[in-house]
């Protein structure tokens, strides 16, 4: 029953976000500023998780394949496959929805309660559209880049401690990454970034919209958002994978 | 000019506003009086349709508010300057930004006007060269005064106040109150006030709503009040024995 009205409720909200915006200039900023507090602040940690699970791929996979059957370059192609398919775009995700998500549904949760969003609505603006547009907006555009940067790092990772351990050659190495490489692949991946950077910013958004209460209920909103998106980003990469593979 | 006529709201079982009517007249500094949790703040958030009414109307210059579509309601809230009991001024955003933002939003001034304007406002609450600073880096007083600063940066044709005054020193109370009143005759506003302090209430009352835990008690002029023989609103008036000393002496005289 709660889960068919915060359906609901989630469309609703959606609907209201993509009205019509009073003034455009305004909203331009808005996405500027997001794309800056979304995205930029969140490479450093990108960076760090995707260069180390990358080395990390590199030496298990390479002292993984035991068997003389197994040639060589087969340690850079995993790497590539996995970090491509399914690390960078799944996890990296996932992560991020812990970041930006609880973010996002603490800023909006208490600028509800302190009556910021009334004061917008007084004023006459649409406050979805205001506050939530530009957190969409900016996470759909920045994510892909941020997910670009987290792929490139992590074979660069892979790459950097594998020889670093002497796991693998570098000539073999940069055959792997290069070994049969499907680029429909990459529409996959970046179909599910897109899909998952419009489902983070959006619940997260939609717990802090509707957020009652005091400082409480904004910890409990901002909990409620990494979950939900969590389990929608599981939900939708499976969905997307069924659709891609089969 | 805005009529309330006959309007309830309860929130679940609890009835918080029972048929409360009144007119709030243009020019004038309009006052709902009370004690607290006696639903001043509720009546002013039911007729700006942040909270809906259960029954009744509201009239905004004939055009029934709650019967709008959001369009329409979006429209005459445009012309609203509304005052917080809590500020509401945004975090993220400086002094200047945040009395800035109606401007922004709703009109094509340019950099400089805007500025000019910003600062006339800032200069009014007494917050000049302020500017820059965060909500964070103000006083609860100061946070009044910057949301006033804000309420009528877009030269607002209907005024709301919630406690304009609260957490502010007798002067600086005064400055406020004159401020409001002042605004109200030069632009010819629809000003209303929601205030506890006696002060106010004969400085600038010059039409004035008693709530009594929800019904409309008495109404009347800042002069008016002290001849009552309403014995809940003596009560509210004369709650501190130094107002009753005041008004001995002054009577005497
Ligand atoms: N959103 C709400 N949900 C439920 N009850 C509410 C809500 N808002 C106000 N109330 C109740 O309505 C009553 C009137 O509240 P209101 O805020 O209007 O009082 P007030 O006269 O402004 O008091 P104060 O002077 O302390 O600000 C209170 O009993 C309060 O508990
Ligand atoms: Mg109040």
């Amino acid at each position: 029953m709660k889960l068919f009205f915060h359906f609901g409720r989630y469309f609703l909200l959606i609907k209201r976000v993509f009205s019509k915006p009073e003034k455009l200039s305004v909203y331009t900023k808005q996405i500027l500023y997001e794309i800056d507090k979304i995205g930029i602040s969140s490479l450093p940690i990108i960076a760090i998780i995707s260069f180390f699970m990358g080395g990390v791929i590199t030496i298990q996979s390479a002292f993984g394949f035991t068997s003389p059957l197994v040639p060589l370059y087969a340690v850079g192609f995993t790497v590539r496959e996995s970090m491509l398919s399914e690390f960078c775009p799944t996890i990296v995700s996932l992560i991020l929805a812990g970041k930006i998500g609880s973010n996002i549904a603490s800023e909006i949760g208490s600028m509800r309660i302190t009556e910021q969003i009334d004061a917008l609505e007084i004023m006459g603006i649409n406050s979805a559209g205001y506050l939530i547009l530009p957190k969409i907006v900016a996470g759909v555009v920045i994510l892909p880049f941020l997910i670009a940067i987290s792929m490139f790092l992590g074979i660069v990772g892979g790459y950097i401690m594998g020889l670093a351990v002497g796991a693998v050659t570098s000539y073999e190495y940069i055959f792997g990454i290069q070994a049969f490489f499907e680029p429909w692949k990459l529409y996959y991946s970046f179909t599910k970034v897109i899909t998952f950077a419009f489902l983070i910013t959006s619940i997260s958004s939609y717990f802090g919209f509707y957020t009652e209460g005091g400082a409480l209920e904004v910890g409990k909103s901002s909990t409620s958002a990494v979950v939900y998106s969590s389990i929608l980003i599981l939900i939708f990469n499976f969905l997307i994978t069924q659709l891609f593979y089969t | 000019m805005i009529e309330i006529k006959n309007i309830h709201k309860s929130f679940g079982s609890h009835k918080v506003i029972n048929d409360v009517s009144f007119v709030f007249e243009q020019g004038k500094t309009n006052l709902i009086i009370g004690e607290s949790g006696s639903g001043k703040t509720t009546i002013l958030k039911l007729m700006v349709g942040l909270h809906e009414v259960d029954n009744g109307e509201i009239l905004y210059n004939g055009e029934n508010f709650p019967t709008l579509d959001l369009k329409g309601k979006q429209e005459i809230r445009k012309k609203i300057g509304m005052l917080f009991q809590g500020g509401a001024l945004f975090d993220s955003q400086t002094l200047e930004e945040n009395v800035r933002f109606p401007l922004d939003m709703f009109t094509d001034m340019s950099k400089e006007e805007k500025q000019e304007r910003v600062n006339f406002c800032l200069d009014k609450v007494q917050l000049t060269n302020k500017n820059k600073l965060y909500p964070g880096e103000l006083s609860g007083g100061m946070k009044k005064r910057a949301a006033l600063a804000r309420a009528i940066a877009n030269n607002p044709k209907y005024l709301f106040c919630d406690e304009p005054n609260s957490g502010l020193d007798p002067k600086t109370s005064i400055v406020i109150d004159n401020l409001i009143q002042s605004l109200t005759k030069e632009f010819n506003i629809t000003t209303i006030v929601i205030t506890h302090d006696m002060n106010s209430v004969v400085e600038i009352g010059e039409k004035i709503l008693y709530i009594y835990k929800g019904n409309p008690w008495w109404t009347g002029t800042g002069k008016e009040i002290f001849n009552t023989t309403n014995p809940e609103l003596l009560d509210f008036v004369f709650a501190s024995g130094f107002m009753k000393e005041i008004y001995h002496a002054v009577k005497n005289k």
